[in-house]
């Protein structure tokens, strides 16, 4: 084999997350309620605008999560020494995304450069071959090694080259585009019983079930977008690099699985555990309540930042002290970022075990919970039975609403030193490393203003979703908004 | 009443007990002090002595909860938790890694954090509360539609971007205040203005939102509709009814952080060198000093508390209906 796959906890988490979120997706659709509370998101446009968005994340969420490591080539030395040469991995861990993103990983200039850039940032001291052949030292900007590197000496070209680019990529982009929108339509149509220009008609109006239309536009923005990079990251740094040289790019690329990771694999480790807690507080009452109650009031009442700050630095302590238990630095820090879903986690169930608490107090008095212990039936039984189902819509909503402060959680804590791993990418990082720059003359804004930007989409759409599934599953909230 | 609040500040009892206990295995037993000593120490290269000093130095060489050597009382007195945990509820907090004591240090920056704080607060609820309270007045409108959607842009970036960008652009571009640093006296405006105002800005998106949906679910009920009857201009219905029974929910949910205002803001105090407790906080987080850490988890706790006991209490203030049980 040419690779030894690895797989990092946090793939499995998130894998498996979205493979639960599947089956709970197929599942919903046997109860009429959540279908229908499903068919409303569907209906709604900012929620399918953004679903669409948040897809493309994930896409590179996951694709950043299939990791390996790459086989050595072997040296004349083992091939000798064995007949059937044992195969040597290296010890640096690559995810699928790395793969793709190759010559943005590798194509790293001396220090800082401007997005779209020829030349460095800073002046250095350069060689240049004078009018008579001599070589003379001069106070210059430094062509890039890889930034435009193709001009060659046509640098005037950039713009034109750019804009060649811009309008080659545009062009692929609505192509893709009108190919989607077609084949959207003549499915349609097929479903409906109409030609494919009256299914057209219906999506452009906004008068179909499904938000298409929306969609289509999200997935308009995402193609022209994606396409523009796509075409000036071969051979430019679109959005500069930063003082080591690495190109921005890829590093707000790679933090897209770290955010993704804390604000799914949080909620996801956690919910079991206030599931559990809150339905048996709720439903047994007495003793097992006042224990709960009692065990979330705790946990509660320590402001999270200290809570978090205090179990990191503990965490931190143990991972330091037992180097033994990794393989290679990539699981190290996976098990940080692990700790720190658990932890944020730590702070965050009460409030979900304290809602579902209360919606089981209210269902155990309804009429046929009562009907069902007359009968005998057993309290498991119940719970899982008639209980569960009926939470269902809280679970949902608050998985979405936590998303997006916890993206938001991870960037201030890498900022207070709580965070990831140094060597993790995310954006906290990325806010954390640039902030300094700013004190510079000129301006290094770059690494700054992309984190933010992309941090900012990623949020928005969660939090544009999370009101849609809100509206949606909340019969109380549906009126209110 | 005083009843009431016995039994509440009796209820507080337990779970300061059990905050106190989980701090103490998160800190003592999690790791031992060994691990911590070699942590500060440098991990690599560092002798029994040197441990066994550090660990003297900072009374952690004894054992964790009873001290089989001791006689007397010395049997519980002189352990760890005792002397490190059970003091913290008399205001004992030991001292700090730089051998400062740590509950003068609290006393001497609870002044600059309440300086960024309370304003912050008292401001961002004006501030957001005017700007519901008009976008209720225009709801289902244009205005009201791209206030929400402003709203919901706002919530969503991050307050590090708020931070950096207002310091970068007010600071360093206008240069109309200093960067960061703190001054005594009435000469802290000009360091105070900028965080405050930064602030309000970051509450406001999540907080407005909010208090919209408050004010709405108020406007249908009966009363609004009286109100109206009684040919009540539009303004008059919401500030003299509206605002004032929608401030019932919003006033009880913001009754539990005013204690937490003594805590300061992490970020903002880091951020503009403001010497106040965030700052605090942070500086002992980034230098592993955990005798801090643990004492700004214990007063945290004790203040959140404390809010949620005035939560209760103001629930009766502003509502006649609900009774002390």
């Amino acid at each position: 084999m040419d690779f030894l796959p690895v797989i990092l906890w946090s793939d499995l988490l998130l894998w498996s997350l979205v493979l639960v979120s599947l089956v709970l997706g197929l599942l919903s659709r046997r109860n009429p309620l959540l279908r229908g509370a499903w068919r409303r998101v569907g209906a709604s446009r900012a929620g399918m605008a953004s679903a669409t968005v948040l897809l493309a994340y994930l896409l590179i969420g996951l694709l950043d999560s299939l990791h390996y490591r790459p086989r050595l080539p072997e040296t004349a030395a083992q091939t000798a020494a064995a007949d059937e040469p044992r195969a040597a991995y290296a010890v640096d861990v690559h995810s699928l995304l790395d793969r793709l993103l190759w010559s943005l990983r590798t194509r790293n200039e001396k220090t800082y450069s401007e997005p779209l850039a020829t030349r460095a940032y800073a002046k250095e001291t350069i060689e240049v071959e004078g009018p008579g052949g001599q070589r003379l030292q001069q106070r210059d900007y430094p062509r890039l090694k890889h930034g435009g590197a193709h001009l060659g000496d046509h640098e005037a070209g950039r713009h034109a080259d750019i804009g060649q680019r811009l309008l080659r990529a545009g062009g692929l982009a609505v192509l893709i585009w009108l190919v989607t929108a077609a084949w959207v339509a003549t499915a349609r149509s097929r479903a409906t019983g109409g030609t494919p220009v009256q299914a057209w008609r219906q999506i452009w109006r906004n008068q179909s079930a499904f938000a298409w239309n929306a969609v289509l536009a999200a997935f308009a923005a995402l193609l022209l977008s994606a396409a523009a990079i796509a075409f000036l990251a071969g051979d430019y740094h679109v959005f500069g690099t930063d003082k080591v040289g690495q190109d921005v790019l890829y590093q707000v690329l790679k933090s897209v699985r770290t955010a993704l990771v804390v604000g799914l694999v949080t909620t996801l480790v956690t919910l079991p555990l206030s599931i559990f807690m809150g339905v048996l507080a709720g439903y047994f009452r007495g003793w097992v309540d006042d224990l709960i109650q009692y065990l979330y009031t705790t946990l509660s009442s320590i402001p999270g930042v200290l809570l978090v700050a205090a179990a990191v630095l503990m965490i931190q302590i143990v991972i330091d002290t037992h180097p033994q238990w990794f393989v290679t630095a990539v699981e190290r820090a996976d098990l940080r970022l692990l700790a720190l879903c658990f932890i944020l986690g730590l702070t965050s169930w009460t409030s979900v075990c304290r809602l579902l608490r209360g919606e089981t107090m209210k269902l155990r008095e309804l009429e046929y919970i009562q009907a069902a212990q007359a009968f005998g039936v057993a309290d498991l039984r119940i719970i899982a039975r008639h209980i569960l189902p009926n939470l269902m819509h809280l679970v949902i909503i608050a998985l979405v609403m936590d998303f997006s402060s916890l993206v938001l959680a991870e960037a201030v804590l890498s900022y207070v030193g709580i965070g990831v791993d140094p060597t993790t990418i995310s954006f906290g990082m990325m806010i954390n490393n640039a902030r300094m720059e700013l004190a510079r003359e000129p301006v290094v804004w770059w690494s700054l203003v992309a984190a933010f930007a992309f941090m900012f989409v990623l949020v928005l759409a969660a939090n544009l979703l999370a009101d849609a599934v809100r509206d949606a599953f909340d019969p109380r909230q549906a009126g209110a908004a | 009443m005083f009843a009431y609040l016995v039994r509440r500040l009796l209820y507080a009892v337990p779970i300061l007990i059990g905050v106190n206990l989980l701090t103490f295995a998160l800190f003592f037993m999690v790791n031992t002090p060994d691990d911590m000593a070699r942590m500060q120490l440098g991990v690599k290269r560092v002798t029994p002595e040197a441990i066994a000093k550090w660990k003297a130095d900072r009374g952690y060489d004894r054992p964790l909860f009873i001290n089989s050597a001791a006689s007397g009382v010395g049997i519980v007195t002189e352990t760890i938790f005792f002397d490190k945990s059970a003091r913290m509820f008399v205001g004992d907090f030991g001292r700090a890694e730089d051998g400062r004591d740590i509950a003068r240090e609290i006393t001497a920056r609870m002044g600059p954090s309440l300086a960024i704080a309370l304003p912050s607060f008292l401001l961002g609820l004006l501030v957001t509360v005017s700007f519901a309270l008009l976008l209720t007045f225009f709801r289902a409108s244009y205005l009201d539609f791209w206030g929400v959607v402003l709203c919901v842009a706002m919530m969503s970036i991050s307050t590090l971007f708020y931070i950096i960008g207002g310091q970068f652009l007010v600071s360093k571009v206008w240069r109309l205040v200093p960067i960061s640093g703190y001054g005594a006296g009435l000469d802290a405006w000009k360091f105070v203005i900028l965080p405050v105002a930064i602030g309000v800005i970051a509450g406001i998106g999540a907080s407005a939102r909010w208090y919209r949906t408050i004010f709405i679910e108020e406007i249908d009920k009966d009363y609004v509709r009286t109100a109206r009857a009684k040919g009540l201009s539009e303004w008059s219905v919401l500030f003299r009814h509206v605002l004032r029974n929608g401030m019932i929910p919003i006033l009880t949910g913001v009754v539990v952080v005013i204690p937490l205002l003594f805590m300061g803001s992490l970020l903002s105090e880091s951020f503009f060198g403001i010497p106040g407790l965030g700052s605090y906080t942070i500086d002992a987080i980034n230098a592993q000093d955990f005798a801090v850490v643990r004492a700004m988890v214990f007063i945290g706790s004790v203040l959140y508390i404390v809010g949620l006991t005035l939560t209760d209490l103001s629930y009766t203030l502003v509502d006649p209906r609900i009774r002390f049980e």
